[in-house]
């Protein structure tokens, strides 16, 4: 299969007061097309950064990153970004905030009418067609969050990165978005590297789990290969043994292997 | 009566008014209609309490302040009290735009000479400064340049500057609207600076990701996060402006608020200087809430 993101010896050492700090050293991680790869760790074990640079939003201080077999130099539109807050404009209706990323990608090459058609359909697509005219402020956490994947989806990238995505929501509309997060995947086929620090979220929406040591010079502790089927429905797998035994496997890594020492 | 038969009494109404709740139905009013004009007095009265709330304590505040000028005027009889003044006013308010040579002209006319100035010298100095706040929020490096130039500048008392006005401009006129431009352009500058400096993070991540061009970046992000702290500046700026155009205009002349206040010195009527007081903080303060109300229309929370 091909390989949509390659990450080669990457390392990453900052310049803090301090002195330099590295956070990642010697990650080696291939992901494949249609692939949905988790990143998770413990708080401050650098996944944040690893799907940063896999972004192009900082460059590694050692090693390559390559993004369908390009080596990643910037921010591009072929990775669509679903930030952990959001970050939708508050001064634009979700509308045009999604308009705003069709317009770039798409406006050089297609008319008004076809960019409004893809907005719209962004949006549907993440059933908010009622909220399209209404400010973020307006709306709740989970609608925004759901703007910000139509957003990163409506640019029709290659590759969806998402940082903590449903972290700040509740139980329950974090199992909704997760299911819709599922169907989207289905629909478009794109490969998604998502962190999170949700063990069910990690298992039940990814094809391979990575699990990360503890920072500082955090890396690749063991990698996970989730075999369930696809789709997958939350309730059938609750007693699955698959499942379980995937869940208890992150588990034992995060809180036997790794624990992190109560700071 | 059903509110069909309202539609026909009433055939100029528009189609749309028949689908309106009717809460003037006749038979059910007779049943209700002590209960409801209760509630409808009880309602005035609620309306009526809470805008005494809000209205009494100022009523009270002013009705003190003129209580106690009036003692101290009658201790001191230089000193004119309310009374006087107001018919003073009377008299000024009843001709406010009459013409008897350059030194003796209506308040109008002086109020008018002093916004022109004010509104002149502003001008100019939104027109220099939100443009450098913005590139001083921008790049480290101008910002690093313009820090010392701003810390010194800033605190020197703006009619240090009229000398220089005077000396470069060789005529009273700009000399005040020099001391207008440069005492209030620093708010402008710093708190422009200031905003673009506190572009949280995320948005100009959105930026990056969605690969805007410089000039989209400007108009959909850096702008309109930029301008509440923006018109903080110029709110601000307009306060400092107005602070500093009776004290220019006192020494440079000419016809506005300023100068007329020195005439009126020169002439011993006090009275006229009060009323100066009065129409210098009015318009002060009808030009903060103008703003205020911009700068309301313009914020996105």
């Amino acid at each position: 299969m091909k390989k949509m993101v390659q990450i080669e010896n990457v390392g990453m050492t900052f310049n803090t007061k301090n002195g330099p700090f590295t956070a990642l050293r010697d990650i080696n991680l291939a992901i494949h097309e249609a692939e949905c790869v988790s990143l998770i760790g413990h708080s401050g074990c650098g996944k944040s950064t690893l799907l940063n640079l896999i972004a192009g939003l900082t460059r590694p201080t050692s090693g390559v990153l390559l993004a369908n077999g390009r080596e990643v130099a910037g921010p591009g539109p072929d990775r669509g970004v679903v930030f952990q807050n959001h970050s939708l404009l508050p001064w634009l209706t979700c509308y045009d905030n999604v308009y705003l990323a069709v317009e770039r990608v798409f406006g050089a090459r297609e008319g008004k009418a076809k960019l409004k058609a893809r907005t719209s359909a962004a949006l549907a697509l993440v059933g908010l067609t009622h909220a399209e005219a209404k400010f973020p402020q307006e709306i709740s956490g989970g609608m925004k969050q759901r703007v910000g994947i139509a957003r990163a989806l409506s640019m029709e990238p290659k590759i969806l990165l998402l940082d903590e995505p449903f972290g700040a929501l509740d139980a329950l509309t974090r199992a909704n978005l997760q299911d819709e997060l599922m169907n989207v995947m289905e629909a478009t086929g794109a490969t998604v590297v998502m962190v999170t620090h949700d063990v069910d979220e990690a298992v039940l929406l990814s094809d391979r789990v990575v699990m990360m040591t503890n920072g500082p010079a955090a890396t690749i502790g063991e990698v996970l290969e989730v075999k369930l089927p696809w789709p997958r429905e939350r309730l059938k797998l609750a007693n699955d043994p698959v499942f379980t035994a995937g869940r208890a496997a992150v588990l034992e890594f995060l809180h036997h292997k790794h624990l992190r020492r109560a700071a | 009566m059903s509110a069909t038969a309202m539609s026909i009494d009433k055939p100029a109404a528009p189609a749309s008014e028949k689908w309106k709740p009717a809460p003037a139905a006749p038979d059910v009013q007779v049943v209700e209609k002590k209960s409801v004009s209760a509630g409808r007095r009880q309602r005035a009265g609620a309306v009526l309490a809470a805008a005494l709330r809000l209205l009494l304590p100022p009523i009270l505040g002013l009705a003190a302040f003129v209580g106690i000028w009036a003692l101290v005027s009658k201790s001191s009889p230089q000193l004119p009290g309310p009374a006087v003044v107001f018919q003073a006013a009377v008299t000024l308010f009843a001709d406010p735009f009459y013409r008897n040579g350059p030194n003796d002209q209506g308040i109008g006319w002086n109020i008018l000479f002093s916004l022109e100035r004010v509104g002149i010298g502003f001008g100019l100095a939104a027109l220099v400064g939100i443009p450098a706040g913005f590139l001083i929020g921008r790049f480290k490096f101008l910002a690093d340049m313009a820090a010392p130039i701003v810390s010194l500048l800033r605190p020197v008392s703006p009619l240090a500057w009229l000398p220089i006005g005077l000396l470069v401009f060789k005529a009273a006129n700009p000399a005040a609207i020099w001391v207008i431009f440069i005492s209030s352009i620093w708010p402008m500058i710093i708190n422009t600076a200031v905003g673009v400096q506190r572009i949280p993070q995320d948005y100009l991540n959105v930026a990056r990701v969605l690969n805007l061009p410089e000039s989209k970046v400007f108009a959909k992000i850096l702008f309109p996060a930029v301008l509440p702290y923006m018109m903080t500046g110029v709110r601000l700026s307009i306060g400092v402006a107005w602070l500093v155009i009776v004290a220019a205009e006192m020494l440079t002349g000419g016809v506005g608020l300023g100068f007329w206040v020195w005439d009126e010195w020169n002439n011993l009527k006090v009275e006229n200087i009060i009323i100066a007081i009065f129409v210098v903080g009015l318009i002060g303060l009808l030009l903060e809430q103008a703003l205020v109300m911009l700068a309301k229309r313009f914020s996105y929370e």
